[in-house]
């Protein structure tokens, strides 16, 4: 991954939240607040911006802007932890282009910054039930020989299984843990956005 | 959705514009979006900073005033503040003796007050968080985020901000902050789901003869869900929860809020404090001081909730003493 390719994968990220805000706030709203879409639609928005006039010198940079700039716009939750995802991701990646290896180091990077920021373990019904799967995903394929195109594939459809795997969770972390048993049934809205993001990986890998 | 707004995402913006043209007695900076007393910032005075989601007013910006807060940071509705709002309030209102932060338990906003404690600390500001945490609603804190704070909120923001403005230390605020948490209890039932401006549409669905029981203020479904009952019956049960989980003994004192979520005529509420007044006198317990209104909202959620404080005489005094903001006022 160079500069450009972190670049569009972000820029996609923020067409893709747009088009999905309506299904992040129907998810939302059903074990939260209904604000997802919304809070995610506002951050990717001026991320976006940032990025127009930004002039990153290493692929970390692009993210490190990214969690920055959430972290200031986003509020909530997702604000810290998307923030705290993409700038533990962006600090591993010291160089203008990244190997797969050096984007697994930076993907765990990520995990761990969620898992201490969060305090959530697996099967929470949080974002990392999406993003854990997806890093172990990316790894294996890798190790396996596969290029980047098809572990980031992998990778994404281990995030959207992880996501749809949330549904009859009951939610221990959150504002949907206060529904106790009535949050079992619906799929978790932080670890859709997380799906969102690595299929939008996968989409720009595949595209280049 | 009908709402008098302009667009969805400006309403905030749009509300604060409202607060800076009627209230001279506060500064709104609008690019922070942060409320904080024209007088800012007070030498020698613990600054009193609370915040949270927007959605719950006059919850925080209408409490900033003397004998209250010093600063409110309002997030978009129902989503907490971000850390750099929250900076910018801590060093607008920081007068050398320290800032406590007013936190009501959500997994929101205690990360973004933490890493904005972590910003004032590099700047040289000392700053303390006291966690709100009295929704008896929620009642398994190993499984869940942990209780949520609501109505005590307000007592706390009165209380020790009235403590605040006598001259006491940042410990002793933040100490009588958690005495008043830990002495209140609260509990709350809706007839109605609110619609956020985003969503445009009401979180739940609710049939005309059922309601949520122990809702949260951020208009998500509550515990469970019943049959309209009469309000006698609807008190019982919420003083039940309260009392269950605080026992009082006859001879206490409290501070009883009955708090509408946004929707609740005022008639209404005073039909459930007569029954919260009946339930407390068969107990022997005393009301030393209440509150009927809208204080902690949750937008045009028709729901109520109650809040009971044992109080002490300190408490007491401290709540009698004077206070100058937009949502309470008296003693001046």
């Amino acid at each position: 991954m160079d500069i450009a390719l972190a670049s569009t994968w972000i820029r996609a990220v923020a067409t893709a939240v747009e088009e999905h805000r309506d299904q992040l706030t129907q998810l939302d709203a059903a074990i939260g607040d209904a604000d997802h879409g919304a809070n995610m639609s506002r951050g990717f928005t001026a991320v976006s911006a940032a990025l127009e006039t930004f002039e990153p010198a290493t692929v970390g940079d692009v993210l490190v802007k990214t969690g920055s700039t959430l972290m200031s716009t986003v509020g909530g939750a997702s604000g810290p932890l998307y923030g705290a995802a993409f700038r533990a991701a962006g600090k591993v990646l010291t160089e203008p282009s990244a190997s797969p290896r050096q984007l697994v180091e930076a993907l765990h990077a990520a995990t761990a910054a969620v898992t201490q920021l969060g305090a959530a373990t697996l099967g929470d019904k949080t974002m990392l039930d999406a993003l854990a799967p997806a890093v172990t995903a990316l790894e294996e394929a890798l190790f396996h020989g596969a290029d980047l195109a098809a572990a980031t594939a992998a990778a994404a459809k281990a995030a959207e299984d992880g996501a749809h795997a949330t549904t009859p969770l009951q939610a221990r972390k959150g504002r949907a843990s206060y529904l106790g048993p009535r949050s079992i049934g619906h799929q978790d809205p932080g670890a859709t956005s997380t799906a969102l993001i690595f299929t939008t990986l996968a989409a720009v890998v595949a595209a280049r | 959705m009908k709402k008098f707004i302009n667009t969805p995402e400006s309403v905030l913006t749009d509300a604060l514009a409202g607060i800076a043209a009627l209230h001279p007695e506060l500064k709104v900076d609008r690019d922070n979006r942060i409320i904080v007393r024209a007088d800012a910032p007070r030498t020698g005075k613990v600054a009193m900073l609370s915040g949270g989601g927007s959605g719950h007013e006059p919850l925080h910006g209408g409490f900033v005033g003397p004998g209250m807060l010093d600063a409110a940071v309002p997030g978009e509705v129902f989503t907490s503040p971000v850390p750099d709002q929250i900076l910018a309030a801590a060093k607008a209102v920081d007068g050398g003796a320290g800032v406590l932060f007013v936190v009501k338990n959500y997994t929101g906003d205690v990360m973004n007050f933490q890493l904005a404690a972590e910003l004032a600390a590099d700047e040289g500001i000392t700053a303390r968080t006291v966690l709100i945490d009295d929704d008896v609603a929620v009642q398994d804190s190993t499984w869940t985020a942990g209780r949520r704070g609501t109505g005590a909120t307000v007592f706390v923001e009165k209380i020790a901000g009235a403590l605040a403005d006598r001259g006491a230390d940042l410990d002793k605020v933040a100490e009588m902050a958690e005495k008043v948490n830990a002495a209140s209890r609260s509990f709350a039932i809706a007839l109605t789901a609110c619609t956020t401006p985003s969503a445009g549409r009401p979180g739940f669905d609710l049939p005309d003869d059922e309601i949520e029981i122990g809702v949260g203020i951020h208009g998500e479904p509550g515990r469970s869900r019943g049959k309209l009952r009469p309000a006698k019956e609807l008190v019982g049960l919420a003083m039940n929860a309260i009392l269950a989980d605080q026992p009082l003994n006859a001879g206490d004192q409290t501070i009883v809020m009955i708090n509408g979520l946004g929707g609740t005529p005022l008639i209404e509420l005073y039909v459930v404090a007569a029954e919260v007044a009946a339930v407390l006198a068969t107990q022997g317990v005393r009301i030393g001081a209440s509150l009927v209104g809208n204080y902690v909202t949750s937008l045009d959620m028709a729901g109520v909730s109650i809040t009971v404080c044992r109080a002490d005489d300190e408490m007491l005094d401290l709540w009698a003493a004077p206070v100058a903001t937009p949502g309470l006022r008296w003693g001046h």
